[in-house]
């Protein structure tokens, strides 16, 4: 009786009372991603949180009232890589804050250098993503910076929102970037049809192979003078002096904070999985193109994957001609946890299309829908805090009018931390500009 | 009566097997509706188009219930299946043709075939001021090169504004992307660019007057010497007198608007503007001029002049009365020819256009802004039987391409290409068993790094 009174109180007091961050939507199609759809259903926001979600919900006093009839509720969605706020166009490097020089760069943290004004950051968030691991290096054929470095740095994970960029962390340190150095004998283009002059120069196999060795040998030695580092600081040894790029690999070593690792082939992946399982550190993988004989080891070591574009060549000319279509719903398929990233600013927005483009060749809806939101803050550990629309969990939602995987959906509104966001970019502000232009 | 529709029936009968009956699709005409019909498919043409046709006796049937049918897609700009994409070593390399690059055995254009693509305009790159003369073709996969041209099109020539000619030109370091060269080229301004284009317009008149002038004499018996041959001016007299058609890259308004007034100063026509990030701010001089524009979906940000690029630039040109394609502008595979379809509903997305008009944008309209609608771009009785059928709406994310006709036969048939996978890896693993032998039989140590 009495949650019956509160119910018609709000039904009746609309865009009332309240907070910002307080809300209640209503006679929505609430999708909460960690379980079945609910029609006709409401979400209470309370101060930036989710407070409940049902067909009925109890609401004391004034609230302000949002109507979701005929739209539709999700969790926004999240971009598992990109260097959004670290590089505004591509070509000026003097715009461009990825790839710093250096091997072995993990005290590094991208959230310092995340421009809070970017233009990018609105233009993305218009197709609902919300929060995205933002990465001080390239990645996994992404994009982005120069990525040449084997530590990149850490990566933040960070919501597309806030005066600055301290505003907008969710976990600064939420991972360690590394890259797995990769036999690289081909020329710079991947499908063997480069016209001869503009073919890089190829180095043999052998030569590339034993590159390839002396860099996995920096990556054991850089590991192993950390472990040293840890133990002289915890045994308090006489002259120890700290040291910051020993000092950030802490959390990697006690297992508190995954590595990234960029690897793209099953050689590259099975050399990344066996050195962990020896150093004892977490690790998810990203920017994985072919995992083959690996997959279902990584399935049963629970080893997450994050993929890279779906929009891309097959790896080999002879190559089936929609290998990179097919590869998210093998690895699904296996049990592997799949996220997707974009690895990059200017296509991040189609981060959730990269998701259901591999829906048609394998993939299931559920899981291309989970890929980008619960699967990925579950691989991030954050999973109480986002990822789904749950009690208790950040409201981070969108308010769309159909699938948001589906390029024709209109993300209508947009919450971040209980907050509405601006939907409005530099593209829709030229777009009404020139379309008034007499 | 009777006889007639007797006479006609004995002839239907008679090419049966030439005969192709799409049955019970939905069928994206693209010019003339959506409806639930059939399409009978006759020598490789579209016979008839319809909600019932009558099915000749002995026509393939192909059961298309519950699929959707559109017409074969067409990319306005491309690279691929091209051995050479640029010669950027002189300003004006109009003498150039990269249909003498065409190679047929590029798997691009299988791929591009995969994603229903049945004709590609592969272009000339964008590292001087007059490119080189471009190919159309359609995607029969199979056939050699000259299997693949599409006959009867008009031949056209890319042009270049902007960066990319300004980079290879006078590099300052930065270098052009494929290749970088050391020495310095005229032009290396905006304003130099402008100066390349009018000046070579400018030869081409004169050299066009002389031709002229010779074949006046000629025709009144006089005797007369003919003018040397120019390889280079050529193309551009074609242009001169509407026999060529011109691609032209640009990104900046700026550069577009003065491109069109050196078109208006040489009464050129039958121009379409390539990439034109920023035609939405000049849509309408180029409505004016009846020029057709080539875009990008959502392209934006990767150089500074794509910086005011928007994705909604198509839908603001289609609005103030441009003709607008999408392309794919693939050079290193072929990755976005595999799903134009759903760059194309992009444009429902940013602007708010319709299915038809976003369907257009990737048939109908390149075919015109290409001169080759009376062939292709649409389903419509007596064009090209150029048709692809999608298990859902093409303009969906989750529909897939299941088979392609390109002239009435079956170039791309998913399933078949699917059973066919096994065979495939089964020879390919032979050749790789072989070639290792062989390698192992010649000596290792005459080989050394190159």
């Amino acid at each position: 009786m009495k949650s019956q009174i509160a119910l018609i109180a709000a039904l009746s007091l609309p865009l009332l009372g309240g907070q910002n961050d307080t809300f209640l939507i209503r006679n929505a199609t609430v999708h909460p991603v960690s379980s079945p759809q609910m029609d006709n259903a409401s979400v209470l926001v309370v101060d930036g949180k989710i407070a409940d979600v049902g067909s009925k919900i109890a609401v004391k006093g004034k609230i302000r009232i949002i109507e979701g009839k005929g739209l539709h509720v999700y969790p926004g969605i999240i971009d598992s890589g990109s260097p959004i706020g670290l590089s505004e166009i591509g070509s000026v490097r003097e715009s461009v804050d990825t790839g710093e020089l250096g091997d072995f760069n993990p005290q590094l943290r991208s959230i310092i250098a995340v421009n809070p004004a970017s233009e990018h950051i609105p233009v993305v968030r218009a197709n609902g993503i919300t929060s995205v691991m933002v990465t001080p290096g390239g990645a996994g054929g992404g994009r982005g910076g120069s990525g040449g470095s084997l530590i990149s740095g850490q990566v933040s994970l960070m919501h597309l929102d806030g005066w600055t960029w301290e505003e907008m962390e969710i976990r600064r340190g939420a991972a360690m970037q590394i890259t797995w150095p990769a036999i690289a004998s081909g020329g710079r283009f991947g499908d063997g049809d480069a016209p001869p002059a503009f073919a890089a120069r190829r180095t043999t196999f052998a030569e590339a192979k034993r590159t390839q060795e002396q860099q996995v040998q920096k990556i054991r030695e850089f590991f192993e003078e950390a472990k040293r580092y840890q133990l002289a600081k915890s045994s308090g040894a006489a002259g120890f002096k700290p040291d910051l790029k020993f000092e950030a690999m802490l959390p990697v070593l006690s297992g508190k904070m995954p590595l990234m690792v960029v690897a793209a082939r099953e050689r590259e992946i099975r050399e990344a999985v066996q050195w962990a399982e020896r150093e004892q550190v977490k690790i998810v993988l990203a920017g994985v193109r072919r995992a083959g004989k690996m997959t279902e080891e990584l399935a049963k070591k629970n080893i997450p994957v994050i993929l890279g574009s779906t929009f891309t060549t097959p790896l080999e000319e002879d190559d089936p001609y929609d290998e990179p279509f097919t590869l998210p719903g093998e690895l699904a398929k296996a049990g592997v946890k799949i996220a997707f990233a974009s690895f990059g600013t200017q296509f991040a927005r189609n981060l959730p299309y990269e998701a259901s483009q591999a829906v048609p060749f394998g993939l299931s809806y559920d899981e291309a829908l989970k890929s980008v939101t619960l699967n990925a803050a579950q691989i991030w550990g954050v999973a109480d805090q986002i990822g789904s629309i749950e009690k208790g969990k950040i409201a981070d939602l969108i308010v769309t009018d159909g699938d948001p995987l589906e390029i024709r959906t209109q993300v209508k509104m947009m919450f971040i931390k209980g907050e509405p966001v601006d939907l409005e970019s530099k593209h829709t502000r030229l777009y009404k500009k020139y379309l008034a232009r007499p | 009566m009777r006889i007639l529709t007797l006479t006609l029936m004995t002839a239907s009968w008679l090419c049966a097997q030439n005969t192709i009956v799409i049955q019970n699709g939905t069928i994206h005409t693209v010019t003339k509706g959506t409806f639930q019909g059939s399409i009978v498919i006759r020598d490789g043409k579209i016979a008839e188009v319809a909600e019932k046709v009558m099915t000749p006796p002995g026509a393939r049937i192909v059961d298309a219930t519950g699929k959707h049918v559109m017409p074969g897609i067409i990319d306005a700009h491309t690279h691929i299946a091209l051995d050479s994409i640029n010669e950027g070593s002189v300003s004006v390399s109009s003498m150039v043709n990269v249909a003498e690059m065409l190679n047929p055995e590029q798997i691009n254009i299988y791929r591009a075939l995969a994603g229903g693509v049945t004709t590609a305009n592969s272009l000339h790159g964008s590292a001087n001021s007059i490119g080189g003369q471009n190919v159309l073709f359609k995607t029969r996969w199979g056939q050699n090169a000259e299997g693949l041209i599409f006959k009867g099109a008009k031949p056209s020539l890319k042009i270049a504004l902007g960066e990319n000619v300004k980079r290879s030109g006078n590099p300052q370091g930065g270098g052009f992307q494929q290749g970088a060269q050391q020495n310095l080229r005229y032009p290396g301004t905006r304003m130099g660019v402008e100066d390349v284009i009018r000046d070579a317009f400018t030869r081409a008149s004169e050299y066009q007057k002389e031709w002229k002038e010779y074949d006046a004499k000629k025709a009144r018996g006089e005797n007369a010497l003919p003018p040397k041959r120019d390889l280079q001016l050529d193309p551009l007299v074609e242009i001169l007198e509407g026999r060529r058609l011109i691609h032209a890259h640009c990104y900046r308004s700026d550069e577009i608007l003065m491109l069109m007034r050196i078109f208006d100063e040489f009464n050129i026509k039958g121009v379409t503007y390539q990439h034109v990030l920023e035609g939405y701010k000049v849509a309408k001089e180029i409505a004016a001029r009846g020029d057709g524009a080539s875009t990008f979906s959502d392209w934006w940000s990767y150089k500074v002049e794509a910086w005011d690029a928007i994705p909604y630039n198509a839908a603001i040109m289609h609005k103030k009365g441009v003709l607008v394609s999408l392309n794919s502008d693939d050079a290193g595979g072929a990755e976005l020819m595999r799903r134009l379809n759903t760059e194309a509903a992009k444009v429902m997305k940013y602007g708010g256009l319709t299915e038809d008009e976003a369907l257009a944008m990737i048939t109908i309209n390149p075919a015109k802004q290409m001169q080759i609608d009376k062939w292709v771009g649409s389903i419509e009785a007596g064009k090209d039987a150029d048709i692809v059928i999608y298990d859902k709406n093409p303009l969906s994310m989750y529909a897939k391409v299941e088979k392609v006709f390109i002239d009435g036969k079956e170039y791309f048939d998913r399933d078949n290409d699917i059973t066919e996978r096994p065979r495939k890896e089964a020879e390919k693993k032979g050749l790789t068993e072989k070639e290792r032998e062989i390698e192992k039989k010649s000596a290792p140590q005459t080989r050394r790094p190159s």
